[in-house]
């Protein structure tokens, strides 16, 4: 098992890095943005496999943005390294923070109140005038380890960092969904009644889902406010959040891979569309959410699963 | 586990799909621009639709080439035809930034006019320098793009919003309106909060005894200002300052209107002729209200040499969309008028070849041109912003004809009203206006 994930990890990792060398520079950063946003949308997915969906994962894609944004800004850092590290150290004390409260919330209650959070950051921001407020901020091109690069080769180098990052957030991800912790969540979305008479505790999981879902919004946040140069309280808005859960629930919660797939196919979706039917383009993108609802309930990875015969 | 293999064979399938997908190369003999502006959402009525319908008339009118008069009278951009890919501007700064990139790598446009959110602004000026992607900002507001950064790709053929309120000020003081306090009602965003912040600061100057009253914030696209209005209705303020824009402006004079606030307070309007189209006689007499430049009825009103420019544009407008143009087509012409001398200036000094990036930025840079809605000189961040004439008037319904009039308008020059180069515009509201040429 651990063998064909390390050989499967390489596998996914080469066809990431083969994109740096085929993509035009459009696409490179079309599927940069969809990877960061993908690792966000992982988190949701922990969350789902334990029955719960959080409306509020923009709280921890902005407060990463903000958090690397605000750092370089202020202490002149650009180091990708380190603003990742940070921002994301951010994000794991605010999850832990809110963790152990939400974890006591199921279904709508706990979607709302996600939602509640990443509301309260997305109306702080917007007041905040000295840091922009709804106009947001801008943040300079990063360096990797005092490497400034430019134009294509920047593109690149942030291409294969989020493709190294999907590729560990991934692994680590389906090692933490086989462990017993993993399962457990899983069983804790048929019946959660029984799993806590068998010992294991829900509240638990559901926590750690969360604080996983913290660091894995943080990672994205910071990849992609650096990719794009500029953030604003809109990363916190509910309709960004929403578009993280659209992408979570067509991937479905039974393949690591496919949540990324979905996040590239959303994103292609909407900048197709958007350029061949400027007037009606969430027309067209709303059509594609309802097909792909109606035709696969259970999301994209459940094509790779359902053939297999396999329940996790 | 071969999940991971065959998730990638469709990644693998759907890169190639992104690869295949290139461009039609673009020809010599046209000149591809983006344009971006709101096409949905609350801003598409007041400012996307309308710039962009204004385009579509002043484009078909130079492809067709000889219908404008001088200087305009060459075909299309220096000979080459027009042709224009249109983005809807919603979505956020996330996805603008996307578009923008597709725009300048996937569809190859010779040059991008754009943007009227302040946010997308902010965020496309660095994306463009990056790309070297020649780009023209033609609507958003905040001083900001260029006071906080300085880019050698980007040009805002319009002025920033520190002007509106700076004349709406200046207008006060020149209609002797005597001004014991004012009160506020804008959007809270940074528009809203920018707008009140750069009118306090103006009256703070030209009225330094006058009393601030109550600044009232609603929500963006509140719709309802039940509470507002008796707040202000107690406050008795000489007058109420209010920059909203669209639905949220016709929502605010509807409801101010009907209990009787534009009785009790004179209300000035930093930006308020685009909802005369939509209001007609609803829109009460006797409101002091701007353009953001001399756009729409203060054009129309103001007749001398460019009148034969914007009387051209303004019949063919009125012919196409049984509505006279309010500012936002008068912003997208400024800047299409711009692009259409940088591009002409460009020829000239290259020997007629289609201009790149680099040579269209050398035209542009410092370039002064005319428009319908005056002189637009490119004088502010080392010629990258643009400055413009102003105009402030009063609503008068013209009874007989049907139509809303603007009646004593001030015109304020280019100088008057915007800062010298080399000073942020907050520095030069509070310094009171230092180096401002008023006549």
């Amino acid at each position: 098992m651990t063998r064909s994930l390390t050989l499967s990890a390489a596998a996914a990792f080469v066809l990431l890095a083969l994109g740096a060398l085929v993509l035009p520079d459009w696409a490179m950063f079309l599927f940069a943005m969809a990877l960061a946003k993908g690792l966000v949308c992982l988190g949701i997915v922990g969350m789902m496999r334990g029955g719960l969906v959080s409306f509020g994962q923009g709280l921890y894609y902005c407060l990463g943005a903000y958090t690397a944004t605000l750092v370089a800004n202020t202490f002149g850092v650009s180091d990708i390294f380190l603003l990742t590290v940070l921002s994301t150290g951010v994000c794991l004390a605010v999850g832990l923070a809110f963790g152990p409260l939400l974890a006591s919330y199921r279904g709508i209650f706990f979607a709302m109140l996600s939602l509640a959070l990443s509301m309260v950051l997305y109306g702080s921001l917007s007041k905040m005038s000295f840091i922009g407020g709804t106009d947001g901020l801008n943040i300079a091109a990063p360096t990797f380890l005092g490497w400034a690069p430019e134009g294509r080769a920047l593109q690149t180098a942030l291409y294969l960092y989020v493709a190294v990052m999907v590729v560990i957030a991934g692994t680590l991800m389906r090692i933490y969904f086989d462990s017993e912790q993993g399962l457990i969540a899983l069983a804790a979305r048929d019946n959660e009644l029984r799993v806590e008479y068998l010992g294991a505790s829900v509240r638990n999981v559901n926590t750690y889902s969360y604080v996983f879902g913290a660091v894995l919004g943080g990672i994205g946040g910071t990849i992609a406010v650096l990719a794009l140069g500029h953030v604003d309280p809109e990363f916190a808005f509910w309709t960004t959040s929403g578009e993280f859960v659209f992408v979570a629930i067509l991937a479905g919660y039974l393949s690591v891979p496919s949540v990324f797939v979905a996040a590239i196919i959303l994103e292609m979706v909407r900048s197709f569309s958007n350029l061949y039917f400027p007037n009606t383009w969430q027309l067209a993108l709303g059509i594609f959410l309802l097909i792909v609802i109606v035709v696969l309930p259970d999301g994209l990875g459940s094509l790779v699963r359902r053939r297999k015969g396999d329940a996790t | 586990m071969t999940t991971k293999t065959k998730i990638g064979g469709a990644f693998a399938a759907l890169t190639l799909a992104a690869g295949l997908a290139t461009p039609a190369a673009a020809q010599d003999d046209t000149f591809k621009i983006g344009v971006i502006t709101f096409l949905s959402g609350q801003a598409a009525e007041s400012f996307g639709v309308p710039a962009l319908n204004g385009g579509k008339v002043l484009i078909d009118m130079l492809n067709q080439g000889g219908q404008l008069p001088a200087p305009y009278t060459q075909k299309g951009f220096g000979g080459m035809t027009i042709e224009v890919v249109e983005v809807d501007e919603a979505g956020g700064a996330t996805k603008q930034v996307q578009e923008f990139r597709n725009l300048v790598q996937r569809e190859e446009v010779d040059a991008v006019v754009g943007y009227v959110s302040s946010g997308n602004c902010l965020a496309i000026a660095p994306v463009a320098d990056e790309l070297k992607a020649f780009t023209i900002l033609y609507d958003c507001g905040t001083p900001r793009v260029f006071e906080t950064g300085s880019f050698d790709y980007v040009f805002r053929t319009a002025a920033h919003a520190t002007m509106d309120n700076v004349s709406l000020a200046r207008y006060l003081k020149a209609r002797d309106f005597p001004v014991e306090s004012f009160a506020g009602l804008n959007q809270d965003y940074a528009w809203g909060q920018d707008s009140w912040a750069d009118f306090k600061g103006s009256m703070a100057q030209i009225y330094p005894d006058a009393e601030e009253k109550t600044a009232l914030f609603p929500k963006f696209g509140a719709g309802q200002y039940g509470t507002e209005i008796s707040a202000l209705l107690r406050e008795r303020a000489s007058l109420v300052h209010s920059s909203n824009w669209g639905g949220d402006l016709q929502g605010f004079l509807l409801q101010a209107t009907a209990r009787g606030l534009h009785e009790r307070s004179q209300l000035v309007l930093a930006a308020g002729d685009h909802v005369i189209p939509q209001l007609q006689d609803k829109m009460p007499d006797g409101i002091f209200l701007g353009a953001r430049g001399v756009n729409g009825l203060a054009a129309k009103a103001r007749g001398g040499e460019l009148a034969e420019l914007t009387d051209t544009l303004w019949n063919a407008y009125e012919a196409e969309y049984e509505a006279f143009p309010v500012q936002a087509p008068f912003r997208m012409w400024q800047a299409l008028l711009g692009l259409k001398t940088a591009v002409e200036k460009a020829m000239a000094e290259n020997g007629g070849k289609k201009p790149n990036d680099e040579e269209l930025a050398a035209a542009m840079e410092g370039l002064a041109w005319d428009a319908p809605s005056g002189r637009i000189e490119m004088a502010l961040a080392g010629g990258h912003q643009a400055i413009q004439p102003n105009a402030i008037g009063t609503t008068k319904w013209n009874e007989a004809e049907g139509r809303m009039e603007l009646v004593d308008v001030e015109y304020f020059a280019a100088r008057c009203v915007n800062p010298p180069e080399g000073t942020t515009s907050q520095e030069w509201l509070a310094a009171g206006f230092p180096g401002a040429q008023c006549d």
